[in-house]
């Protein structure tokens, strides 16, 4: 499986689209000359950026924050969670029932009780990126402690390892390709609670800059928000990919990539 | 000869969704120290829950075994295992991977780490130490797996159908290389197997199994000189003993002629 970045031909074939789709927006609008107020060109779109790259940028990088502060929390809980789960029988039912009770919630109704509780600060917004994130982990994870070659286990228990050895040589390794399956849909989550979180409360974000935009017909600013939204999530689910692909050589679909030399 | 393993009427019931499945009957059976014991039969004889219970990963439902005079509660010291897949991990290096018997038990030391390395030259996999699981054939894993088992010395060596994915010219070259091991160190081998040449070429003797349910109904003593050669697999002797056990399994149904 290549990413897309790797190999020349899939990063043209990308490119050629992407311009492809800019180019024929751009002269849709030139065409139809629809209000500003409907579709702005991709032009206009980024003269307005070009006006104030700071703030953008400024705005951008703390929805990144949120959204890295989100996941992570998600990532050490959510694998902790699993862990439990697979240790033991009780807490599993517990903790499954309140995780999925949890997630068929749709999240966006609890955001406003997370601002009653923790303020208008980072915190509220962190914590809804978790509330979305958290549960892909800990599925993903159980699923990947579970699914170990009995084999193996027999194994260590022939040689008398503790199960706190066979968590650390066996379980964990063996499911970190499904952790991070689960981490690549985190991510996205994560983003998508970071921007709630803005929407609900918040003075800082690029959901709070939609949310300003709208607020004085700005369209083309809110597309900017938008534009700039996009890029940093296929940026940050490209970036867990490579760790995947740096920590992970080992497994069969990154064999291909990592090449047949060993050495 | 001194009894390592003694199994006395043991049996095995499992539970099912369809009632009880009695998968081992009353089985009696002594491996002296040092002796290499193959357990043949069809599939579903219940070979394979024998030597999960000799190896303390089950319990018998009836019956006891003990090992070197003390009943099992779980493994015993001291125990080798190969199984019929390597279930060499992945992530591993060869090196690391033999390695992993003695990391469940504490930290390897140098000695361990000179043991795993000679074992592996020894295997002709020296050159292959650094390299993953699946950039080996099969034959190379499954050496590199008994390597893992043999690294902490183990005194009973459990073999569960260890060449029975194997092509029949690395199964040849297993079969010597595991008898030049057992000559040397003379540990007590357990093999499941269900090939009768197998059986015969590998062992002192040979316990016969049948299914409906899983019994041990004859032990056989392979006579035959050692070391051997895999060319004795053509001496009228050799032919004499298949003959004969396939006569046996034959007569129980379990062959036909």
């Amino acid at each position: 499986m290549m990413g897309m970045w790797s190999g020349s031909a899939g990063l043209r074939g990308t490119l050629a689209v992407l311009i492809a789709v800019i180019g024929g927006w751009e002269g849709a609008v030139w065409v139809f000359q629809p209000p500003i107020i409907i579709l702005p060109p991709p032009s206009r779109i980024w003269v307005d950026f070009l006006e104030a790259p700071s703030y953008f940028l400024r705005h951008t990088w703390y929805t990144t924050s949120t959204t890295l502060a989100g996941f992570a929390l998600s990532v050490v809980l959510g694998v902790g969670l699993a862990v439990l789960i697979v240790n033991s029988r009780l807490l599993e039912r517990i903790i499954y029932t309140v995780l999925v009770a949890l997630n068929s919630l749709p999240k966006v109704a609890l955001a406003p009780l997370f601002v009653i509780w923790m303020g208008t600060g980072i915190e509220p917004k962190i914590a809804i990126a978790v509330m979305l994130a958290i549960f892909s982990i800990v599925v993903d994870t159980v699923l990947g402690l579970r699914s170990v070659d009995p084999d193996a286990i027999a194994l260590a228990r022939v040689n008398h390892a503790s199960p706190l050895k066979i968590l650390i040589k066996i379980r964990f390794p063996n499911a970190l390709p499904s952790l991070f399956v689960g981490m690549k849909i985190a991510i996205s989550f994560a983003l998508v609670g970071a921007i709630v979180g803005e929407f609900v409360a918040g003075s800082a974000g690029l959901g709070f800059v939609i949310l300003t935009a709208q607020g004085q017909f700005d369209t083309s600013r809110v597309f900017v928000a938008l534009v700039l939204l996009g890029v940093l999530g296929t940026l940050l689910f490209y970036i867990v990919e490579a760790v995947e692909r740096l920590v992970l050589p080992w497994h069969v679909s990154q064999r291909a990539v990592a090449g047949h030399g060993g050495h | 000869m001194v009894a390592c393993v003694e199994i006395r009427a043991a049996g095995k019931i499992y539970g099912s969704a369809r009632g009880p499945v009695t998968a081992l009957a009353d089985v009696s059976m002594d491996v002296a120290e040092g002796e290499f014991v193959s357990l043949l039969g069809p599939s579903g004889c219940g070979k394979s829950t024998l030597l999960k219970c000799i190896s303390g990963l089950e319990a018998p439902s009836g019956g006891e075994i003990r090992v070197r005079g003390e009943r099992l509660s779980g493994p015993p010291k001291g125990l080798g295992m190969v199984f019929q897949r390597d279930v060499l991990l992945d992530w591993r290096t060869i090196l690391q991977n033999v390695l992993i018997t003695a990391e469940f038990q504490g930290r390897p030391t140098a000695a361990t780490i000179d043991r795993a390395r000679s074992l592996l030259e020894r295997f002709g996999l020296g050159d292959f130490q650094n390299r993953h699981p699946w950039e080996l054939s099969g034959g190379m894993r499954q050496r590199a797996a008994i390597c893992r088992a043999l690294l902490c010395e183990p005194e009973i060596l459990l073999m569960d159908e260890p060449f029975g994915a194997l092509d029949a010219m690395t199964r040849d070259d297993l079969n010597v290389e595991l008898t030049r091991i057992w000559q040397a160190a003379r540990r007590t081998v357990i093999f499941v197997t269900h090939s009768i040449a197998e059986a015969v070429y590998l062992s002192d003797r040979v316990a016969m199994m049948s299914t409906g349910p899983g019994r041990i109904v004859e032990i056989i003593p392979i006579d035959l000189p050692r070391p051997r050669p895999l060319s004795i697999r053509e001496t009228p002797e050799f032919a004499r003993h298949v003959t004969h056990i396939r006569g046996l399994f034959a007569a129980l149904g379990i062959v036909k002629e």
